[in-house]
Parts: structure tokens; sequence; C-alpha cells
């Protein structure tokens, strides 16, 4: 889960030495001179092989994904297909119980991880980055939950949600019949349960990446605001967090794309049954659940699909243009 | 905290009080961190009949790994790891070789597609996998492959399972291998080049082992992510004989865990693999987490 951003340079405001960029072309320009038929032959291949792989079942797909929410189709034969413009999404948005809760769901999902287990993972890493003794026993604890599959977690964490062998209702005695605390089925809590696993696991990846900046972090400007009179938290504030900003544009990145992803937590801990409805889910429910209805699947993952482009390509093109000119 | 007595190497502090109360609160909350996995391997370390006896909260009389060795053999787990390895080595694999090639192209041959072409794999892997799940699980329906696959289709087998992991992974990998051949210093491949070097030396022979380091980290990073993937195996694949670890947990649950305890045991059971791993290798882990920030 996926996890994986890639982060971006955190050094590309750092002024390139004068020159370089027309000496790079030079030696592009020399490479190309030299390059003979057959390597140019080995070139296309080493890059189109992997394009047309990628392209083909990741970008194809997803342009399919388009096509088809505005068809219906049963899957046999492709000339099954018919056109029905907008009627898959006029469906969603007007006719499903589970749509607009599931948008709901994926927002609640982002808010509480942008708000609790972010802020906290940037502690952990302020207090782990003092040079502080067993530091890395420390951030091997917080880390754990991250390397292991949502799958387990979801176990792990049935474990103590249990209405009648959990761990939280034998401590609290909720766990006789007519007592029960329903942490898994109630839809007014099941929500905030999975969330409270979800952020167990997101601080633990947040604290990485802060450690990370912190590390490019110039100690000459702490010793300086020190000097200045300083105490630990103006330091923080006004010296240590603005020069932070590169990974914290990789930290909300990375959330909102998580909060858009979630799905392994839920379907393992529920299904996805009232209350915890995400649109990864609906989307999911609609191949393998009983009705299987593709134009209709496909229409909830363009909502998906475009929802994560807001957020994607801009992001990118930021990126990508820093690297550039650095 | 203070800068200025950190920064001389041998000097002593005395111990401060704030320092003690930090390491106490780090350490609660690291306990704190670890309570859910501990409790866990508590639960699975108890027989059922005891717990169900004297409930979940009490004093353990039985502590054994009899659950953990019951779960192993009566859901044959062996068959379903070596499902995942079938799966995982090839897909690892696969994956750093195209992703290298392709970042070697990108990141030596200006060839004005290249950023468009960086951007497109990036974005890839940016997106959430159930965006093109709908046409791709179609795709896998339709695509015949007689003999090659068991099923004879993509869908259902290793092969589909491997192709989309390859597929879908190679955007990250391509990303960060790009731009740690960029940090490589330009002359090198110049000086190959103008010995006559095919291409295809340089990027095998004279630009590949000095990524190592960054394939060390993507190898390890890769294998986790792999394993622990329970998405495109609980969609693309039908029969549960053939489903990887991480999905086959979700079937094996209802059929073979019968009690908490065997839940506990069976799922920390396929924990072990991921942190064999990650103890191991816990450097390369964490730096290719944050590769893409290390570019020189």
């Amino acid at each position: 889960m996926s996890t994986d951003t890639p982060t971006k340079s955190q050094e590309a405001a750092a002024v390139p030495p004068p020159g370089r960029a027309s000496e790079n072309k030079r030696i592009r320009q020399g490479h190309r001179r030299l390059l003979t038929r057959r390597d140019r032959i080995t070139l296309a291949f080493m890059a189109g092989v992997p394009t047309v792989l990628h392209v083909l079942l990741v970008w194809v797909t997803a342009l399919a994904s388009i096509l088809l929410a505005f068809t219906s189709w049963d899957g046999i034969g492709f000339d099954s297909i018919k056109w029905v413009g907008l009627d898959n999404f006029h469906q969603l948005f007007t006719d499903n119980p589970q749509f607009w809760p599931a948008v709901q769901h994926n927002v609640i999902w982002f808010v509480v991880l942008i708000l609790i287990p972010t802020p906290f993972g940037l502690f952990l890493a302020v207090q782990l980055d003092k040079k502080i003794r067993f530091s890395r026993v420390y951030q091997t604890a917080f880390f754990l939950p991250v390397v292991i599959s949502l799958a387990c977690i979801g176990f792990v964490w049935q474990l103590i949600y249990n209405p009648d062998t959990g761990l939280i209702n034998s401590l609290i005695g909720a766990n006789k019949p007519g007592h029960y605390i329903d942490w898994i089925g109630d839809p007014n809590l099941n929500l905030w349960a999975v969330l409270v696993a979800a952020s167990w696991r997101h601080t633990g990846y947040m604290m990485i990446l802060y450690l990370a900046g912190l590390k490019s972090v110039d100690p000459s400007l702490r010793e300086a605001s020190a000097l200045d009179g300083a105490n630990e938290w103006q330091t923080f504030k006004n010296v240590i967090f603005p020069t932070l900003r590169p990974t914290n544009t990789i930290v909300l990145v990375v959330t909102i794309i998580e909060a858009l992803r979630a799905f392994d937590l839920v379907f393992v801990f529920n299904k996805g049954a009232q209350g915890t409805e995400l649109l990864s889910i609906l989307v999911t429910n609609n191949i393998i659940g009983e009705s299987s209805r593709i134009g209709y699947g496909s229409a909830i993952a363009v909502v998906l699909l475009f929802i994560s482009l807001i957020v994607i390509i801009p992001y990118l093109i930021a990126t990508f243009r820093k690297e550039r000119s650095a | 905290m203070s800068t200025l007595s950190s920064a001389l190497p041998k000097q002593r502090n005395p111990i401060r009080p704030a320092r003690v109360l930090l390491h106490v609160f780090l350490a609660g909350t690291a306990l704190a961190w670890l309570a859910p996995l501990l409790w866990a391997v508590f639960s699975a370390m108890r027989p059922y009949s005891e717990t169900s006896n004297r409930g979940y909260v009490s004093w353990p009389h039985t502590l054994n790994f009899d659950n953990f060795k019951n779960a192993f053999e009566q859901s044959d787990m062996t068959h379903y790891f070596m499902n995942t390895l079938v799966i995982a080595v090839p897909a690892v694999l696969l994956t750093l070789f195209l992703s290298s090639m392709v970042a070697f192209y990108v990141a030596r041959f200006d060839f004005r597609v290249n950023l468009f072409l960086l951007l497109v794999f990036t974005a890839g892997n940016l997106l959430p996998q159930q965006v093109i799940i709908t046409p791709l699980y179609r795709m896998y329906l339709l695509t015949n492959l007689p003999g090659i696959t068991a099923s004879g289709k993509l869908y259902d087998s290793a092969l589909g399972l491997v192709l989309i992991h390859v597929a879908f992974q190679s955007g990250f990998c391509a990303f960060v291998l790009s731009n740690y051949m960029r940090s490589l210093p330009h002359e090198l491949t110049e000086a190959a080049l103008v010995d006559g070097a095919s291409v295809w030396r340089l990027y095998w022979q004279v630009t590949l082992p000095l990524c190592r380091p960054a394939m060390a980290a993507l190898a390890t990073l890769l294998s986790i992510w792999i394993y622990n993937d329970f998405f495109w195996a609980l969609v693309l694949i039908s029969t549960g004989e053939n489903m990887p670890i991480t999905s086959a947990l979700n079937n094996l649950s209802g059929q073979y865990f019968t009690d908490p305890n065997l839940v506990a045991a069976g799922s920390l059971l396929t924990a072990i693999p991921t942190l064999l791993v990650y103890f191991a290798l816990q450097k390369q882990f964490v730096s290719g987490l944050t590769l893409g920030s290390a570019k020189g």
C-alpha cells in the first residue's frame, strides 16, 4: 500500500553552478553523435518495452475506465457495449445510497490522517532528531506497523475490537451479551475504530519522512537561532518548520493518496459494511460482488481518478519543473 | 536540544531532567505502539480452552507455540508462501530490470520525450489501484493464453499478478533510479562512449554497478510491498489455492483459523518474513523510502 510516493528533490533550490546547463547540452549532443545504428535500436527497446507494459496496463486501463463509464456492458462480447451518456453518473450521484457516504468517509479519512498522526509523526521525528540515545530502537518501534501488511494489521486490530473476545470490551466489561459495544459492526463507531488503526500506521510513516527532512536542515541555522536566545519552540516554529517545506508538500500528497487508496484495512475489517463505505470499496464490490455492472463501477473509478489527478498533476509538474531548473 | 554542547564531541552532558522526561515519554509511547502486536502475540500463545474459560484478559497458565504450529499445518501455509515466492521474486527482478533501463534512457539521453516519459511513469504509480481495476479485470479475463498459464488466461494466474506488479511499481523505481543516475558523473559514460562502448555495455557494465546502493534499497522496498499486496490478488485471482499468502489470509481466517487465538497466530506468521527482511535490511528500507530526496 502502499505508500510509495517519490519524494522530491530537497536540494532543488540550490543554485546550479554557472554554465552547467550548456555543458550538459553539449555532452548530450556529443552522445547522440557517437551512437551507432545498433545503439539506437537498443535504446528504443530499453525505453520502449517498459513503457509499453506500463502504458498498456496502467494508462490504457485508466482511459478505458473513463470510456466505459459512459456505457453499459455485460462483459460478454464487445458488441454488447452500449453508449448511455451520463446515465451512470446520474444514477451514482442521485440514486446510490452508498456513494455520498463513501465520498464523505474518504474525506474524513484524509482529515483525520492529516490532523492527528501527521503532526504526531512530526513531533516524534523532532524528538528523535535530538541525537538522543536509543533513537534507533524507538524508531523501529514506531515504524514497525508500516512494514507489516495492512491485511495483517486488520486482523491484529480485530483482536482488540472483537465484541466478545476483544481487548477493549474485555477490559471495560462490555463483553457480555446485551452489553456489547460493537466496534466493528456499529455504523456510528466502526469508521473511527478503523481510523485508529490507520493512524497508528500512518504516524510511523510520517515520522520517517520528517526525519529524512530534518536531516537536511542546516545545523548552523539551529545554532544561530539558539545564540539569538530563541527557545526550542520558537526555533522550531520560526526556523525549522519553514525549511521543512519540501517535506510538507510530500507529506500532504502522500496523505491524500493514502486516503484515496484506503482499502485493505476496511476490507479485512468488515468488507466496507455500513459505516465504512469508501470509493475504493464500492469499485471493488462492483467486480467481485454479485451484481457486476462494468459501466457503473467504472463511473465510480472515474470519480476516484478525477480526484487523484487534481492532486497528482500539479504536484508532479512542480516537482519536475524544480528538478529541471536545479 | 542545546546544539552548542552536542557539537563538542566528547563532552559528557550531566543528566538533565528534560532528557529523562523525554526518554520516559518515548519509551512509553514506543511500548504503546507495540502493544497491539504484543497483544496478538500473547493471545496467539494461549490455548483456546484457557482463554474461553478464563477470558482473554487473565493471567496465563499455559504459554506455548501450539497455535502457530496448528495454524501453519492445518492451512498448508507452505503452499501459500510458495505462491508468494513465485510471484514476488520475478516481479522484483523484472521491475528493477525494466525500470533501470527506462531510468538509464531518461537520465543519460535527452531526447526531449524523457521528461514526459518520466511524468507518465510517476503519475501512473500514484493512481489508486481501484481506478484501473475494472478494465484490467476484463482485460485479464479476455486474454487467452492457452498452455502458458494453468488457467489458460491472464486472469487467475501468477503471470498476471507479476505483470501488474511490474507495470505499477516500475513508475516509482524509474523515478528514483533516474534521479540517482543523473547524480553520477557524466564523464564516466562520456569516456566509455568515446572508447567505442555500445549503449548496452554503458548500461550494463558502467552504469548499473554504480547504482547498486539504490537498487538494493529498492529491492528491499519492492519485496515488502509486493509481499504485502492484498488488493491485486484479491481481485485478479479467483482460485483460493492460487492466492499469495497475504490475500489468502482472508480466506483462511474463515476456513481454518476458527478461533481468535488461531487467527492471531496465523496472521502473525504472515508478518514474519516482512519483519525478518525489515530487521535485516532496515537501513535499505528506510533509505529506499526517502531515496527520491537524496538526489545529488
